[in-house]
């Protein structure tokens, strides 16, 4: 059914295997921890470049390497990014990536150290980094359907005012934008915990569910029970949340849940980091509650634009993705305020009411992807943290 | 609402709400806002309560479930008046 939403467009990029990007990046990714020298070396010589360092990449294996392709292939793969050269130590993971990245029919190009030596390797990547700078910035961005957005959300610094005024707004937009065929994540595994009943029966049918629910447990036996020293009222709620009034695991996963809104249902489950393959609606990502390390995990999985509720400020960006920040906190708000890009305290003084918060939120992120940077974007926040499942080799 | 409420309840079936206002002290005569409805009522504060923390909307005893949502929070602890803090000192998951 047509509603005032159906018609709304972005001007956006659109890549070379259809999905819509809202950034134009260039980006210089290292396989591993030893070539981000290399790497941000080419990125000082090439302006309109951004190298993505990280901390991983070395001696991995088993699931954790999977995990650690999976990112980083995934996170070139992305559509807000347009070109990408690749730099790793040896020249075997290296390909590997880059041709991961090379199936999008994106431009990529590949280099490794060895053999070469940090200043050959960083003088080979700045020419190829230069072609590519002059290539994608005459990319034009065209009419897209906003329904081509792939939108993930995540809230952090969670307090009593993200339950009652930030959460419900991103749930009321995946409420009226999902049925317009947007495609959305969520995730944040250990935080459902006291809302598992709940999350369990939004699932779209009973099999879909059931998986969930075998995720959830999995991560309570295997990472939560396995490794708990105490009994984990420190971790969760953490000290922010507990400082903003939220006491409980149970009312901190209340209120995280309000993210999906009334009627939203997820139709599959994804692994962390992996792209959705069963066509548009939300997914359920297993993934980790530290703010950037899910963002991470989405923005590898595909979503262009992230949507953050806050109560106490948290502050993450990403080096890909635009993070809009939302909050209901007047405090923060008044404290704050050049981290916040949707104020929604009138909820809380009942000014405002959530329909017309959600249609703030929409109209923010028709914004972001025609261009407007956010405010993490304006401030250089762009953590990228890799998850590790266990040790290396 | 011309008046801005100090206390937001999300369920008629809860029974600790949230300071939405910066400052409140002991003894404010509170407006209180149930959001589900929009529905109002007045209580009295029983101590200074932080923004976004909770407060008991009736006597609440040790054992008792704290309810927010309409939904278990968890259990608690120590004995709480109507109009009383409720936070981690009298108030604790039944998870872990």
């Amino acid at each position: 059914m047509a509603s005032k939403y159906s018609n709304m467009t972005v001007k956006a990029f659109r890549r070379e295997n259809g999905r819509v990007g809202v950034r134009n990046h260039v980006v210089i990714l290292p396989v591993d921890d030893i070539s981000n020298a290399a790497c941000e070396a080419v990125a000082n010589n090439v302006k309109g470049t951004m190298a993505i360092p990280h901390a991983y990449g070395r001696l991995q294996f088993g699931e954790d390497l999977e995990l650690h392709f999976r990112t980083m292939i995934g996170t070139g793969a992305n559509p807000n990014v347009a070109a990408v050269v690749v730099i790793g130590i040896e020249p075997g993971w290296t390909k590997r990536i880059a041709d991961g990245i090379r199936a999008t029919g994106k431009p990529v190009a590949e280099f490794s150290i060895e053999q070469n030596g940090d200043f050959e390797t960083i003088r080979a990547a700045s020419w190829a980094a230069k072609e590519f700078v002059h290539m994608t910035s005459e990319y034009q961005r065209e009419e897209c359907s906003i329904s081509e957005l792939w939108v993930s959300t995540k809230c952090g610094e969670s307090d009593t005012t993200t339950g009652l005024g930030s959460c419900p707004t991103v749930g009321n937009m995946y409420d009226k934008l999902l049925p317009e065929g947007i495609t959305g994540f969520f995730g944040e595994t250990s935080e459902i915990t006291g809302a598992e009943h709940i999350c369990q029966k939004r699932a779209i049918n009973k099999e879909v569910g059931e998986r969930w629910y075998k995720m959830w447990k999995a991560y309570q036996d295997d990472v939560i029970f396995a490794h708990q020293t105490d009994d984990l009222s420190d971790s969760q709620p953490t000290k922010g949340n507990i400082e903003g009034g939220l006491t409980t695991i149970e009312e901190k996963a209340l209120g995280n849940l309000e993210k999906i809104g009334r009627t939203s249902q997820y139709i599959d489950i994804l692994e962390p980091a992996e792209a959705p393959k069963s066509g548009n609606g939300l997914y359920f990502m297993d993934s980790s509650s530290a703010a950037a390390e899910c963002v991470t995990l989405m923005a590898a999985g595909g979503a262009v634009i992230h949507t953050f509720p806050t109560g106490q400020g948290n502050v993450v960006g990403n080096p890909i993705v635009p993070v809009i920040k939302i909050t209901a906190n007047p405090r923060t708000v008044r404290t704050m305020s050049e981290h916040v890009d949707v104020d929604v305290s009138g909820i809380l003084r009942r000014e405002m009411t959530i329909d017309e918060a959600g249609d703030e939120l929409i109209d923010m992120i028709c914004r972001t992807a025609n261009g407007r940077n956010t405010a993490a974007e304006a401030l250089g926040h762009r953590e990228f943290s890799m998850t590790k499942l266990y040790r290396s080799a | 609402m011309s008046e801005i409420p100090h206390l937001l309840v999300h369920e008629h079936d809860d029974n600790v709400g949230v300071v939405v206002v910066e400052g409140l002290t002991a003894g404010t005569d509170m407006l209180c806002c149930v959001t589900h409805d929009n529905s109002t009522f007045r209580l009295t504060s029983g101590a200074d309560v932080p923004i976004g923390h909770k407060i008991a909307l009736k006597d609440l005893k040790e054992g008792d479930t704290a309810m927010k949502y309409g939904e278990d929070i968890g259990k608690i602890i120590a004995d709480i008046p109507k109009g009383g803090h409720v936070h981690t000192h009298n108030c604790k998951t039944k998870r872990w």
